[in-house]
């Protein structure tokens, strides 16, 4: 009934480990071809690979474990999908219901530690309401803001045989969220972006999920008004890096020319973003004397953290389709004269031209590598995942996004060891493409088993990883506002990576001079299987441009000369 | 069904346009929430305030319609202006809640609280207990020779009141429901 299930639903592959607890549903896998089981090496690696999948396709990821610990090791990537709003649905094993509450064998209260880390989830205990309840999962996890739902299914709820019920058309009727935009909102929205001198769009995460039909949408306001448009982590290629009005990332690592922007603006059009602390930085300083618009479908996004002028609640696409025919409608107006002063500010600070760096020697800066790594897989259909640490702002600087949902990186729970997983199952959804995950060497410690899960399924996922032997992002916060004692922040005993990955039967390459760069670079895109990249780094290297913690967007930090006490004590307790 | 309701996302409806700024005065809000009754709904409540943090000063749930599966939590809550929004769009999101009233702002509503009362003492105390009872109308539930359990029903405030009159008087254990809330008017 669950595969039956999950195929009325259009799953065709399914992330996941068996146990005890869920040998029944693992009969049933056996016995078909439609869904392809992809075995991981642990739980969590399964969830991140789903969400990679998620990402990369826009359809929910499907993870299937086992009761207690197959549960609790999915608990990580599950508050990853929540934190990024990545529509997953996991099935666990649960031990039979008579049993339930007795510390049975692999017993967990998977429905109770999964709550708070889940958008809903459910314990089923009646084989007739399993099918529904499974094809309510699916509903809510993609419905309005997504995100991760779980299904806990005993055992003897797996063995019984029930009523099998189709999904019905529209999901269910109790949860239905706003998607259509209070049109008074938007003509407000629209009356403002009219006379707006100094206007910027501020995207997130939100357009990449409400579709590519959303990033249409943007694409056609921004070219059509001309405003400047800078965007989240989260939400990088829903508006082209090549694109004339686009500023590059903003926040704790954004760009100057962002950052500034958005401090100076006067018009703030918030598309699909949250205010997130790694945005706005001080919160009291925050774009002072700007209008602030708000398009989220999450109402409780809203005045969360940024108190705002117009808050609207819908889906992205529909809001912008609404907010388009209206400004087409009242003659497409703009304020030209501002706009253009505006621009000229604008290109004032880009010369500032913020992510300089200076390649010399033989030793590799990690931005050279991205730079070179940007340079030779651009005109590639490429996938890009990342681990996280200083090399996934590197990333997220030096990489261009022409698309979206080519680019996963764990934004708001931060999780090293995402990326790796994360490109199985990208690989798994595009298999031609180019997948790499761009990582650090103790991100990509942290899940390496699943080195065995791409050799098995032939999945040719490139792990690049910018090995500066140390936890760079701690050791610059320990540099920054820990007077330099650097505890625990460097990683001893590497494995030889080269070694390992041969170990493993696939492909190791170690590059450590900049002249031999290219060459490797070439030799990774162009080996047909994975690879194990070991770039050997910069040990020493800060990420930057950086917003101190405690600080508004204007006071950035731009390079090693401008570091010392920038943080004072109460940043300080900011992480 | 109340302007202010939540549930929704109408943002144009919500309380919040009303206030000119984030402010910091604490303010007591007395919400009701209408849940799915199903397993779950009250942790995934309650969850939700000890997650982030925000205080319940009283909360009482019961089955409201059996047929229709329903039970209504009543929250009584104090908070910022900000976090009593926060409050009401993040239970809202919660996929078995299908609606959120904020009843001390959609309007005037009674609150009434029932608990129970054992009062221990002989003589003038005893006495004077029974006639402070009367005075608020409290009903006598059990009785012995020494002491009293008393039934007294009401706004917080009021028993708040019959409890520190009690005190002096042998008060030796209370057991209070929490509030109940409805709107006043015919309107649901």
């Amino acid at each position: 009934m669950v595969v039956q299930a999950l195929k009325d639903q259009g799953v065709d592959v399914v992330f996941g480990y068996p146990g005890g607890a869920v040998l029944p549903i693992y009969d049933e896998i056996f016995q078909q071809n439609e869904i392809q089981h992809i075995l991981v090496r642990h739980e969590q690696g399964a969830v991140h690979a789903a969400e990679g999948y998620a990402r990369a396709t826009g359809k929910p990821g499907v993870v299937l474990v086992t009761s207690g610990p197959g549960a609790t090791n999915a608990v990580t990537g599950l508050t990853d999908a929540l934190m990024d709003s990545i529509p997953i649905v996991v099935l666990t094993g649960q031990v039979p219901t008579f049993m339930i509450g007795n510390d049975a064998f692999q017993e967990a209260d998977t429905v109770g530690i999964t709550r708070p880390c889940t958008k809903h989830n459910w314990l089923v205990k009646d084989t007739e309401k399993l099918s529904a309840t499974l094809h309510e999962a699916f509903h809510v996890a993609t419905a309005g803001r997504p995100g991760p739902v779980l299904v806990d299914i005993p055992k003897d709820v797996q063995f019984a045989s029930g009523t099998y019920q189709a999904p019905q058309k529209g999901g269910s009727r109790r949860y239905q969220p706003q998607v259509k935009g209070d049109l008074e909102a938007i003509t407000e929205l629209v009356a403002a972006l009219e006379t707006a001198k100094r206007p910027i769009f501020y995207t997130g995460g939100g357009v990449i999920n409400s579709g590519p039909g959303a990033s249409q949408l943007l694409r056609e306001l921004v070219e059509a008004t001309g405003f400047p448009i800078t965007s989240t982590l989260m939400g990088l290629g829903a508006y082209p890096a090549s694109g004339t009005h686009w500023l590059g990332m903003l926040g704790m690592h954004g760009l100057y020319e962002a950052n500034m922007a958005m401090h100076g603006c006067d018009l703030m059009i918030n598309i699909g973003a949250r205010f997130d602390d790694r945005i706005t930085g001080r919160v009291d300083a925050f774009s002072p004397n700007s209008k602030k618009v708000h398009i989220d479908i999450d109402p409780s996004s809203i005045n969360k953290v940024i108190r705002v002028d117009i808050p609207i609640v819908g889906d992205v696409a529909h809001v912008l389709e609404d907010m388009l025919k209206i400004w087409k409608a009242r003659g497409r107006k703009t304020n030209k004269e501002g706009l253009a002063k505006w621009w000229s500010q604008i290109n004032e600070w880009r010369k500032v031209d913020c992510l300089k760096f200076e390649q010399k020697g033989k030793v590799i800066k990690p931005q050279y590598a991205l730079k070179r790594l940007e340079e030779l897989t651009k005109g590639h259909d490429r996938y890009i995942c990342t681990e996280v640490g200083q090399h996934q702002m590197w990333a997220a600087q030096y990489l261009n996004f022409e698309d979206p949902n080519r680019w996963m990186t764990s934004g708001g729970l931060g999780t090293m060891g995402y990326g790796f997983p994360a490109s199985i199952g990208v690989q798994m959804a595009h298999p031609d493409a180019l997948v790499i995950n761009v990582a650090g060497e103790a991100s990509w410690l942290m899940n390496m088993q699943e080195m065995g899960t791409a050799m098995q399924f032939n999945l040719p996922v490139k792990q690049f990883i910018l090995n500066n032997e140390r936890l760079g992002m701690v050791r610059q916060w320990q540099e920054l506002l820990h007077g330099e004692r650097y505890s625990h922040s460097w990683s001893e005993s590497l494995p030889d990576f080269v070694k390992l990955a041969e170990a493993f039967g696939c492909k190791g390459i170690l590059c450590k001079d900049a002249d031999d760069l290219d060459d490797a670079i070439m030799e990774m895109i162009n080996y047909d299987g994975p690879v194990i990249f070991d770039c050997l780094v910069e040990k020493h290297e800060n990420c930057f441009p950086m917003i101190p913690s405690g600080e508004p967007h204007n006071k950035m930090l731009l390079g090693e000369a401008s570091t010392k006490d920038a943080i004072g004590s109460k940043g300080a307790v900011m992480v | 069904m109340s302007a202010l309701q939540i549930k929704k996302g109408s943002t144009k409806h919500s309380a919040y346009n009303l206030r000119p700024n984030f402010s910091d005065v604490e303010e007591r809000h007395t919400l009701a929430v209408i849940v799915d009754n199903e397993a779950g709904v009250l942790a995934r409540v309650i969850g939700l305030f000890s997650g982030r943090g925000y205080n319940i000063e009283s909360l009482t749930v019961a089955e409201i319609d059996h047929a229709g599966h329903l039970s209504r939590i009543t929250i009584v809550t104090t908070g910022t202006p900000q976090v009593i929004e926060q409050i009401k769009a993040q239970l809202g999101r919660i996929v078995p809640v299908h609606e959120v009233h904020d009843l001390t702002v959609e309007g005037a509503s009674v609150e009434r609280e029932l608990a129970l009362f054992k009062v221990e003492g002989t003589g003038d105390k005893r006495v004077e207990a029974l006639r402070l009872a009367d005075i608020f109308r409290a009903n006598v539930v059990d009785s012995t020779l020494s002491s009293f359990v008393f039934e007294i029903t009401g706004a917080p405030e009021k028993i708040d009141a019959f409890a520190e009159l009690m005190r002096p008087l042998g008060l030796l254990e209370v057991a209070r429901t929490g509030v109940a809330a409805l709107s006043r008017g015919g309107a649901a």
